[in-house]
């Protein structure tokens, strides 16, 4: 076991963390610990563009985008945070360019924009030119000019490196911790791929930027990587996961396969056709049809497949149409896509219109964090030295439903506000002691699965969660649904505990680190369907059959998933009042076979903007 | 092993095929080497199944040791560049129908980097490579409030090597490379490429003066194995002469 010693240790380097490390390494020590390569992260595959109100091609301010991410949300996002993002926005893409991203130029050789799905003019008038973008890889632009910096800054990286623990002073899942109680961050426990060895990092401040958790389902968008580690480690230690339940449904998966196809298609024209050739979304979002929001777009599409009118042998896809396009238009501005339709599917997009379905694409919850990127224990206080950016957290900057291009800028904007705020709280603090032995309790739960002959498959279980999750907790949902996918995951747990691996080997034991995995995307979607089945109403992302209208006056504040102790463990009984308010529609509480999940929600931060019905 | 493709029992139904995987080992022994082998798996595949399915089916379903390294599966992220039958691939971005599935499909670790495990290979000499042609936007000056200003012609001029994924397909496919490993690489100068034709950087001179050493650039004998490794279709041998012709006329 080797120890080390930095003010500020990263977890994750794609966007959030590389923007947090560019801030905190010129400030205090930083060290990066990424599982992946830097330059393998997903923040690479995001296509269309990053917004920001420049208004270098038509009038713009930044109120308009606030705004539209309010609307975009369904009014469950903190209107204080989109303010802040939608400010900063600018900076946020100016640094950039600074930085020598290649955007695409207008012909004044400023910054070109363009049309993104939920983006308007004047509070919903019409859809206005606010993404900034490099073709479709925006995000491979992004990542890449990232990793140059820190190339440039000499940013300390642990490559290959898995984080299994976060060290807190108080296990806020293993007793009660009472509100206003000091609660400090100590480092993270980490271990080496390539050697199987245990690293413990001791930090001032711990940024966690892991990302997103799209492999809790079998259709997603998402790299195999994205397993939610962040968040787990968090919920883990007990600290909540907040807005768990919305998650996104990207409209333009390549059907049978998921992989994303840019809103950016649309934005440049692309049209949306059922069987009939029809142009559907007019019906749904009569004034900006197929720029609706994703949420929007997503459900329609379902309703056009479950209503009979899908295309294909087995009517189970929709249409993205571009042949109304010119071949030109679509070679520069979306190279990448109708490569991605070519190779996987066969299909010219110049000519042949590509069959579309909904993937599972982002996590609009995450670990509860105020606008500075420090991470809350309940509705007030924060932990001490804890950060967290990008999907990995909840700001909430997207409330119920994000817009296109708003992540590629959380995590520019808050991966640079958690990297400042970390840095700072570095140069102020001292290390707080490690607990004993930090690294015992993870090493012997996987070791027992690196030794163990015989059980349980990774990849069966695996399968078995994403399913049921595709089946229960997709696009559309219900009571029963949930209650299905709730019952499939605890038998999932049960399974768990039986698992073993083929590799018994210390050298680069990815079949190990996907048992790992695989622990935390149980943990997550646990959280997910509880949140759902609470949430007896349609909002944004999450879409109840049979509540299918908005309930502002029960359900608008964010759902806090807690990991408790039961009550024969030393936990208590949960009531009315308790630190978290676990009261009123967030009176829930879920037993698991070691802990119970214990609901509570927390409100939302409305400033300019009342509740308005969401119609586009 | 042959293939055989069973007709669709339904409309709709992607038809199956059998194919056999034949996968360059190394295997990590008690005493630290490593033993090589090569071993056989028979997959069962369809239609749109890329090599990277048939290796997750091999690992998930009959050898969990089997290893690989793999994140985005659609070739965006750089991490499965491998030795697809003899020629430098993303497993995720080759189909096996593509392959002749008749024939055995031969999957080795990309060569010239020291292997770790598997299909895993030290990735730390590429990357030292790429960072010593400081791939960063260098400027001088004062810094503009607003945008730096490029028309769209100057963005055009370094487009295609903006591509770059830094998957290693290009660098691991030159014999140059293979011999010694000590020659710079076709994507250190793909991404030194980016730099020196981008109207708004003022580092070209640098960049060029570090690929003038004589592990440099001149080594290229310009075989194009890189230009038909890459999977992102970046024209790599052109590039390369590029920077060769910069670094004659000094006009860039």
């Amino acid at each position: 076991m080797q120890t080390h010693q930095y003010d500020v240790v990263i977890v994750g380097a794609g966007g959030a963390g590389m923007r947090a490390a560019l801030e905190s390494s010129t400030r205090v020590r930083t060290a990066v610990i990424s599982k992946l390569y830097p330059t393998r992260s997903h923040t690479g595959a995001a296509q269309g563009g990053m917004c920001a109100a420049l208004a270098n091609v038509e009038e713009d301010n930044w109120e308009w985008h606030t705004f539209d991410t309010v609307k975009g949300g369904d009014y469950l996002v903190d209107q204080d945070a989109a303010e802040v993002m939608a400010k900063e926005a600018i900076d946020a893409v100016l640094d950039l360019e600074k930085m020598g991203l290649p955007f695409n130029r207008t012909p004044e050789g400023k910054i070109d924009q363009r049309r993104f799905g939920g983006h308007t003019r004047n509070h919903g008038e019409a859809a206005v030119r606010r993404s900034c973008y490099a073709a479709d890889r925006t995000g491979h632009m992004i990542l890449q000019t990232l990793y140059q910096q820190c190339v440039k800054n000499e940013v300390e990286f642990y490559n290959e490196f898995y984080v299994l623990d976060l060290l807190v002073d108080h296990d806020l899942a293993a007793g009660h911790v009472p509100e206003g109680e000091e609660v400090n961050v100590s480092g993270v426990v980490a271990y080496e791929l390539a050697t199987g060895e245990i690293h413990v990092f001791q930090a001032k401040s711990v940024v966690i930027a892991t990302g997103g958790a799209g492999k809790i389902f079998k259709t997603t968008s998402n790299a195999h990587t994205l397993t939610g580690d962040g968040m787990a480690l968090a919920y883990r230690r007990g600290i909540p996961l907040e807005d768990m339940e919305f998650f996104q449904f990207h409209p333009t998966g390549l059907a049978g396969l998921g992989i994303l196809l840019s809103e950016a298609a649309r934005g440049e024209g692309g049209i949306l056709r059922n069987a009939d050739g029809e142009r559907f979304m007019e019906r749904y979002a009569p004034t900006i049809k197929d720029l609706a929001p994703r949420d929007i777009v997503a459900r329609s599409m379902a309703n056009e497949v479950r209503e009979g009118r899908g295309a294909g042998p087995n009517k189970d896809y929709v249409l993205l149409d571009l042949t109304h396009l010119e071949p030109a238009h679509i070679d520069a501005k979306l190279p990448d896509i109708t490569e991605f339709a070519r190779t996987y599917l066969g299909i010219e997009p110049y000519t042949e219109p590509v069959p579309v379905y909904p993937t599972a694409h982002y996590a609009m919850g995450g670990i509860p964090t105020n606008i500075e990127g420090e991470v809350l224990r309940n509705s007030n206080d924060v932990i001490r030295g804890l950060y967290a950016a990008g999907e990995v957290a909840c700001v909430s900057v997207h409330g119920s439903n994000r817009l296109g291009t708003n992540s590629l800028l959380d995590i520019n904007v808050f991966g640079k506000r958690a990297g400042i705020s970390a840095a700072h709280y570095a140069v102020g603090a001292s290390f707080v002691d490690l607990p004993e032995s930090p690294a015992v309790d993870v090493v012997a739960e996987l070791e027992q699965i690196r030794v163990r002959p015989d059980g349980e498959r990774v990849a069966d279980l695996r399968k078995a969660l994403q399913e049921t999750m595709d089946a229960n907790a997709q696009v559309f949902r219900t009571r029963e649904s949930l209650q299905q996918a709730l019952a499939d995951i605890k038998a999932l747990h049960k399974r768990f505990r039986a698992v073993s691996v083929q590799d018994k080997s210390k050298t680069f034991n990815t079949d190990l680190l996907e048992a790992v995995e695989l622990g935390f995307l149980l943990d997550i979607a646990e959280t997910v369907v509880v949140g759902a089945l609470n949430r007896d109403e349609s909002r944004g992302g999450h879409f109840r059959e049979d509540f299918p209208k908005r309930d502002d006056e029960n359900y608008m504040r964010h759902t806090m998933a807690y990991r408790r102790p039961l009550p024969a463990k030393g936990g208590r009984q949960w009531q009315s009042g308790a630190d978290g308010d676990h009261d009123g529609a967030f009176a829930y509480t879920e037993v698991f076979d070691d802990y119970q999940l214990v609901l509570g929600s927390k409100p939302v931060t409305v400033t300019r903007y009342q509740p308005m019905e969401r119609k586009y | 092993m042959t293939a055989v493709a069973e007709a669709p029992s339904k409309i709709g139904e992607v038809p199956s095929f059998t194919v056999t995987l034949r996968v360059l080992r190394h295997l990590p022994a008690d005493d630290g080497e490593l033993a090589e082998r090569w071993d056989e798996f028979q997959v069962q595949a369809h239609g749109t199944d890329r090599v990277l399915d048939a290796l997750h089916q091999v690992k998930w379903e009959q050898d969990g040791s089997l290893t690989f390294r793999r994140s985005c599966a659609h070739g965006v992220c750089g991490s499965d560049a491998m030795r697809i039958n003899g020629r430098n691939r993303l497993a995720c971005k080759t189909l096996l129908k593509d392959l002749d599935p008749s024939k055995p499909i031969t999957v080795e670790p990309i060569k010239g980097l020291p292997v770790i495990k598997d299909l895993v290979v030290d990735m730390e000499p590429f990357f030292a490579s790429y960072r010593e042609i400081m791939p960063f936007l260098i400027t001088t000056g004062n810094e503009p409030t607003r945008e730096r200003l490029q028309s769209a012609e100057q963005r055009e001029r370094f487009d295609d090597t903006t591509k770059c994924i830094l998957c290693a397909a290009c660098t691991s496919s030159c014999p140059v490379f293979w011999t010694d490993g000590q020659y710079f690489g076709p994507a250190a100068i793909v991404n030194a490429h980016r730099f020196i034709f981008d109207s708004r950087d003022e580092g070209g001179a640098q960049r060029l003066e570090i690929l003038n050493d004589k592990e440099g650039v001149w080594r290229c004998r310009t075989t194009f194995n890189c230009t038909e490794a890459c999977p992102r279709g970046i024209q790599v041998t052109k590039a390369i002469q590029e920077v060769k012709r910069a670094m004659i006329t000094r006009a860039f």
